[in-house]
């Protein structure tokens, strides 16, 4: 329980990030830092303490069939949010690419990253 | 925007055919090991980014023209939705496993197993690593010393 | 579990080190300290995939981050917005924080994942019988190619407009200058 604690206190540094500062770049770290913590927490949800990772080799099947051990299912970790949190962490990406490529058009407009001098100035 | 010393390009020279193979098994093993189609697509990226950072951009974008990244780009997205709409026509209905249920069953733990699922990492991987390499190619030209001035024009939205 | 609690409080004083600090490069470069962190703790939380993933994403997005913010004159802004937004903005964090902190405790305890307590869920399907019906012996892309491919194709189509979003912004010439001008080369 901890755990969740820490990794839910990350998720409101990446808030409190977000929604003070006034540099265009760090508010863009914020939201960058809030989707690790949201990642990280789907993984932990699905963790077994002492398990194996979802990946099936020749020493798990029994011997001469292609049946599983009855053991696996009770040793293995959840695949489920493994599988959720892989396309996120590309889209992740993917969203990085497009704020970044708006920070770089409003700096060539206005020469500054200060988001309260852009409203003030009439372009 | 230009490269670097001679020492980075010499090895750069040799490493990035290295990583580039290193994404192609990550993307065509990925049923059997862990990676998949993401994770080899990004790889396959990260080489022709190595390409730009050491040589320059100019070199980069004769290996690699940026029309020919957006086609492969779309390609593979093509590729991708081409495959799922095959399930359809043959099989019983969108996206089903149809060379593992009815042509191909291939044995377990082999390269040519597991039906759809190889194909459908390398449509991926495809898409993944082109685009990626198209948006920060297209981000190296606003550098500091060739920035196009846009302070001074008004610019329309077309 | 000690490494869990090591890596968790490394992430968490890099954060803090990213929000305080007044100087981009150093901000930037302990964001990749947090990514970096992240990726071992999913090693250690037993999800290879995910590792060689955020690994190599990570690497590629400080490149991105890099290359917008370095190569321009100002890399310091000084001070936060007004005090009194500040205190206001502490405050209804906080709130939160206790709210979350409330949900958290009704979750099964660390260590026990949710489809071992429910007899019928769909992970039971997936790793029971995702061999035999799938053919792939790495499960996770059993899930997320032949399971859940609809996922899949909805991630494909977020990509594929971010990008085309990302190129459009990046443009150089307005179209209507470049049919007007008929200038030969081609600017994305």
């Amino acid at each position: 329980m901890m755990l969740y604690a820490l990794c839910f206190l990350l998720f409101t540094i990446g808030l409190y990030c977000a929604v003070v500062k006034k540099n265009m770049v760090k508010i863009v770290l914020g939201i960058m830092i809030m989707e690790y913590a949201a990642n990280l927490f789907l993984i932990m949800l699905g963790y077994r303490i002492g398990g194996v990772a979802p990946i099936v080799d020749a020493s798990q099947l029994e011997p001469g069939t292609q049946q599983l051990v009855s053991g696996f299912i009770n040793r293995c970790v959840d695949p489920l949010p493994q599988a959720l949190v892989l396309t996120a962490i590309v889209i992740s990406l993917g969203s990085l690419a497009l704020m970044i490529s708006i920070c770089v058009r409003i700096y060539g407009k206005y020469h500054t990253f200060d988001i309260t001098e852009i409203r003030r100035l009439r372009g | 925007m230009d490269g670097m010393t001679i020492i980075v390009k010499t090895i750069a020279g040799w490493v990035k055919i290295l990583i580039f193979l290193f994404g192609v098994y990550i993307v065509l093993f990925g049923h059997l090991t862990p990676g998949g189609g993401f994770a080899g697509g990004v790889i396959l990226a990260s080489s022709y980014v190595l390409l730009m950072l050491a040589f320059g951009r100019r070199y980069a974008e004769r290996n690699l023209p940026l029309p020919v990244a957006s086609k492969l780009d779309c390609a593979g997205a093509l590729l991708f939705a081409l495959i799922a709409v095959f399930g359809l026509v043959i099989g019983s209905s969108f996206f089903v496993d149809f060379l593992y249920q009815q042509y191909l069953p291939g044995q377990a733990f082999h390269l040519v197993s597991a039906g759809t699922i190889p194909l459908y990492n390398i449509a991926i991987g495809l898409k993944v690593g082109a685009s990626l390499f198209l948006v920060i190619l297209s981000l190296s030209v606003w550098g500091k010393d060739t920035e196009p001035d846009m302070s001074a024009e008004e610019e329309e939205i077309t | 579990m000690v490494i869990f609690y090591a890596l968790a409080l490394f992430m968490i004083i890099a954060a803090i080190i990213a929000v305080e600090t007044s100087d981009l490069l150093s901000s930037v470069i302990c964001v990749g300290a947090i990514g970096f962190g992240g990726s071992l703790m999913f090693l250690f939380l037993r999800a290879p995939d995910i590792a060689i993933t955020q690994i190599v994403v990570e690497v590629l997005g400080l490149i991105i981050l890099i290359r917008a913010t370095i190569s321009r004159d100002l890399t310091s802004i000084s001070g936060d917005r007004e005090f009194f937004g500040v205190v206001v903005s502490m405050a209804i964090i906080g709130v939160i924080f206790l709210a979350g902190m409330q949900v958290l405790n009704s979750l099964p305890g660390f260590g026990t994942p949710i489809f071992s307590l429910l007899p019928n869920a769909a992970s039971q399907t997936y790793v029971g019988q995702g061999l035999e019906l799938t053919g792939a012996p790495n499960l996770v892309s059993g899930v997320i190619l032949d399971f859940r491919a609809y996922d899949t194709l909805g991630e494909a189509a977020v990509l594929f407009t971010s990008i085309i979003g990302a190129t459009v912004i990046l443009r150089t010439k307005s179209r209507k200058k470049a049919k007007a001008g008929g200038s030969d080369e081609w600017t994305a």
